[in-house]
């Protein structure tokens, strides 16, 4: 009989005929081995691809209705400041100027531009109706900025109403009946004349970056969300990294083994595990009841968010500093210098890539929240830019939640667009962190 | 790759003595932390507005203007939260860390004023300031529907009379319930518990349905106790709901709802009209008994369901919050919820010319409740 070659199979004085059947049983088994090991990569590869698919069908469904509500439809209106409705009296009194009815020139030149009747008080308010609510503060805010232009005629971009903005991407189908499309025959044959003749068009949107929230689509923005997100992470910044590192470093480096360190350790874990509308409520019982801060100020959604981050931070700084071989403190004690030295001159320097990617990863987790801002008072409808942490401000993802319970269909596309821009501010935090650990990570 | 969780290295044996240094530095920057944010709060020159997500777009679009109009005031913060959780807020006490107004889209509650009075809020001015239509409302694509409460009811109820004795609910499509509906499997996407409008569609619509097949009266009889006592549960039996899957409590807001007819286009949800008045190219309203939702309908009382809506005022913030009273005078006035301004374009339904010269007395006068 030949030698066999299989590995592994088994030498023997077993009969021919046996020993063909113990080898078969065994190339079976390496051939059932091959296929399990094949099967089990597979599994990981499924598991990715499912990830993936929904990563792409989230995304998909985002950017395809967000994508819309980077420009808005704007007419271009030659509007005549005329004298008698800005400045009857020919002070130029700022109240005056403040108060006047601008809507009015907008409705004038939009009619002109159009054609229609300016003595007929219907055609005037279906005109009127394709102008966006906030008209006058766009005509105010040039008027203002230059008193000199009053009777002169001058050329303004405006922000057309919602219906027509929806009406022009295609969001509100032109087929339907006047009276459910709520754009009459007259204004959608206006609509195409104007788009035609170049007076009405989309614009690249600004005032999604730059406005605070509004009732009106047209007009609503992110500006102040991210002013007040903004000052709720500088807030965190300061307080929870250098809370966190300190509180990781004693716990490290310095806490004796015993029952009430582990207690901590135990209790900073579990903290990063509570639902987070827990911290909203402790922030509501100790900054705003019983320290007395404002409500929806930003500055106590920062210090709630700074509770909710410190466990993150102290548990990724722990990790980052036990990750330092002891050779390093043993080196630095050896040729004399202190603990603190040890500590502050070699360990946490070297620590450092992991202490901030846990800090970044914890902020990008802070910027994400709106359940603790719940009971502080930030889900809110806020106009106005905050001037300082202590004013009322809202966040990015809660302006996100109050777009998409709201009735009008602008909204839709704003809610995704926020999305799309909170996003890319988390991408772009946390790929930072990434290239941070990369370029700084050291392995012993 | 070790990542930021790599092996770990003590030097646990090699101990020195503890230092206290870094441990009395972190002490420093915690007492440090909270003695700079226990200043005194600054005074509140701003108005603060919480409660029900019904009235939360009027409040807002009035806040907006309010903050146009008046050059010397800031515009007002409406927060968002449902009318419980607004009014729980408000009779949290009076002072500048509390808010100005609750938005309820119903009546405060005796409990709620006790609980008031007990903080020191004992002065609540009530602004009734229009009404909000509930419709049953379909995809857009579907026949015209014409319900009746009787319908609602016995498709909807947990239990429902059939031959003189009470079952537990046997229907499976609106066709079986009434012949004139389609054949469609019942599934309606009702406001959940915590909704102002669910307390409405339980009074207006599953009651009145209720009496109607004349189930309040079986439910009545199996109850124990006086009459008074039987009565009243047979009115609790009568806005039961079925638990079976057929009707779906909705706990966030219409967008869900209308999301969940876009997704199932043979469903029946229950929308505010001015969500409806905003989504009319997708949805399809339902005629009650015959009358179709509308403003005029609604005001005239001849569409049942309808409820108002209101706000409520603490009446010993005027004078001292900046702007409350100018507010509230402003929230009033003809400008905004009279029938051309721009709430009843948003879908509120402006009360009659008397209720409103009446309500913009009383609030001239901040009477109170």
């Amino acid at each position: 009989m030949a030698v066999d070659t299989i590995p592994g199979s088994l030498p023997g004085p077993a009969s021919g005929n046996a020993r063909d059947k113990t080898n078969a049983a065994i190339q079976k088994s390496i051939r059932g081995r091959y296929a399990a090991e094949r099967r089990f990569k597979m599994y990981g590869v499924a598991a990715i691809l499912f990830g993936l698919a929904f990563l792409a069908v989230l995304f998909w469904s985002i950017i395809s209705t967000g994508y819309t509500s980077f420009v808005q439809s704007s007419f271009k209106l030659d509007v005549f400041l005329d004298r008698s409705v800005i400045d009857p009296s020919g002070q130029k009194d700022p109240n005056a100027l403040r108060s006047a009815d601008y809507t009015l020139l907008a409705r004038k030149a939009l009619a002109t531009a159009l054609g229609a009747d300016t003595a007929n008080r219907r055609d005037m308010r279906e005109v009127g109706q394709l102008l966006s609510r906030d008209v006058d503060v766009e005509i105010r805010n040039e008027v203002l900025a230059n008193p000199s232009s009053i009777g002169k005629t001058i050329p303004v971009w405006v922000l057309a109403s919602g219906r027509v903005d929806n009406l022009l991407k295609g969001q509100l189908d032109r087929d339907l009946p006047a009276a459910v499309r709520k754009v009459s025959d007259q204004q959608l044959a206006w609509i195409d004349k104007a788009e035609a003749a170049g007076v009405l068009q989309k614009r690249f949107n600004t005032g999604l970056f730059t406005n605070g929230a509004s009732s009106n689509p047209e007009t609503a923005g992110i500006g102040v969300a991210l002013v007040g997100s903004l000052f709720m992470m500088m807030t965190v910044l300061l307080l929870a990294v250098p809370l966190g590192v300190a509180a990781a470093v004693y716990l490290e480096e310095f806490a004796p083994k015993n029952f009430w360190t582990d207690l901590i350790e135990v209790n900073i874990n579990n903290l990063a595990a509570v639902p987070s509308i827990v911290f909203g409520l402790l922030g509501l019982a100790i900054f705003i009841n019983f320290a007395g801060l404002p409500r929806s100020a930003s500055i106590v959604g920062g210090l709630v968010l700074t509770l909710m981050t410190l466990p993150t931070i102290i548990i990724a700084t722990r990790a980052a500093i036990g990750a330092v071989p002891p050779s390093i403190r043993e080196a630095a004690l050896g040729v004399g210098a202190s603990k603190m030295q040890a500590i502050s001159h070699h360990v946490v320097p070297l620590a450092m890539p992991g202490i901030l990617t846990g800090t970044i990863i914890g902020l990008a987790k802070a910027l994400g929240e709106t359940a603790p801002l719940l009971m502080i008072g930030m889900v809110a409808f806020v106009v106005e830019y905050p001037t300082s942490p202590m004013s009322p401000s809202t966040a990015l993802p809660v302006q996100i939640y109050m777009w998409a319970t709201s009735a009008e269909r602008g909204f839709v596309e704003r809610t995704a667009g926020a999305t799309l821009i909170l996003l890319a501010l988390l991408i772009c935090m946390n790929l930072f962190a990434v290239i941070l650990r990369r370029k700084y990570e050291r392995r012993w | 790759m070790y990542g930021i969780y790599g092996p770990r290295y003590h030097l646990q044996d090699q101990e020195i003595s503890v230092s206290n240094k870094i441990l009395a530095s972190t002490a420093a920057v915690a007492v440090l932390g909270s003695l700079a944010f226990a200043a005194p709060a600054v005074a509140r020159d701003q108005i603060q507005i919480a409660g029900s997500s019904t009235v939360l777009p009027y409040a807002n679009i009035v806040a907006e203007q309010f903050g146009k109009t008046f050059n010397n005031f800031k515009t007002p913060i409406v927060e968002s939260g449902g009318s419980s959780a607004g009014l729980k807020q408000f009779c949290q006490g009076l002072g500048e860390g509390t808010i100005d107004i609750a938005n309820a889209s119903r009546k405060i509650k005796e409990g709620e004023i006790a609980e008031c009075a007990k903080n020191g809020v004992k002065e609540i001015v009530e602004v009734q300031f229009g009404y909000d239509g509930i419709v049953f409302a379909v995809d857009s694509k579907s026949d015209d529907w014409a319900i009746e409460p009787k319908d609602i009811y016995l498709a909807l109820a947990a239990e429902v009379p059939k031959d003189g004795a009470l079952v537990a609910n046997p229907y499976k499509t609106w066709k079986e319930v009434n012949d004139k509906l389609p054949d469609w499997p019942i599934a309606a996407y009702i406001p959940g518990e915590k909704h102002g409008t669910r307390e409405v569609f339980e009074e207006k619509v599953m009651h009145g349905g209720c009496k109607a097949v004349g189930a309040d009266k079986l439910f009545a009889a199996k109850a124990e106790g006086d009459d008074a006592a039987k009565k009243k549960a047979g009115d609790k039996a009568c806005v039961q709901v079925r638990k079976d899957g057929a009707a779906v409590d909705i706990d966030g807001d219409y967008t869900e709802t209308l999301a969940r007819i876009t997704s199932n286009p043979k469903g029946v949800g229950v929308f505010g009209l001015s969500f409806f008045e905003n989504n009319t190219d997708k949805l399809k309203v339902a005629t009650i008994s015959g009358i179709a939702p509308s403003v005029e309908t609604i005001s005239s009382g001849e569409y049942p369901v309808s409820r108002p809506l209101q706000f409520y005022v603490k009446k010993a913030h005027i004078g001292v919050i900046p702007g409350l009273k100018e507010f509230v005078e402003f929230f009033a006035s003809d400008r905004m919820i009279g029938a051309d301004g721009p709430l009843a374009e948003y879908g509120l339904v402006p009360s009659p010319d008397a209720e409103r010269t009446k309500l913009q007395e009383d609030v001239k006068a901040a009477k109170s409740m």
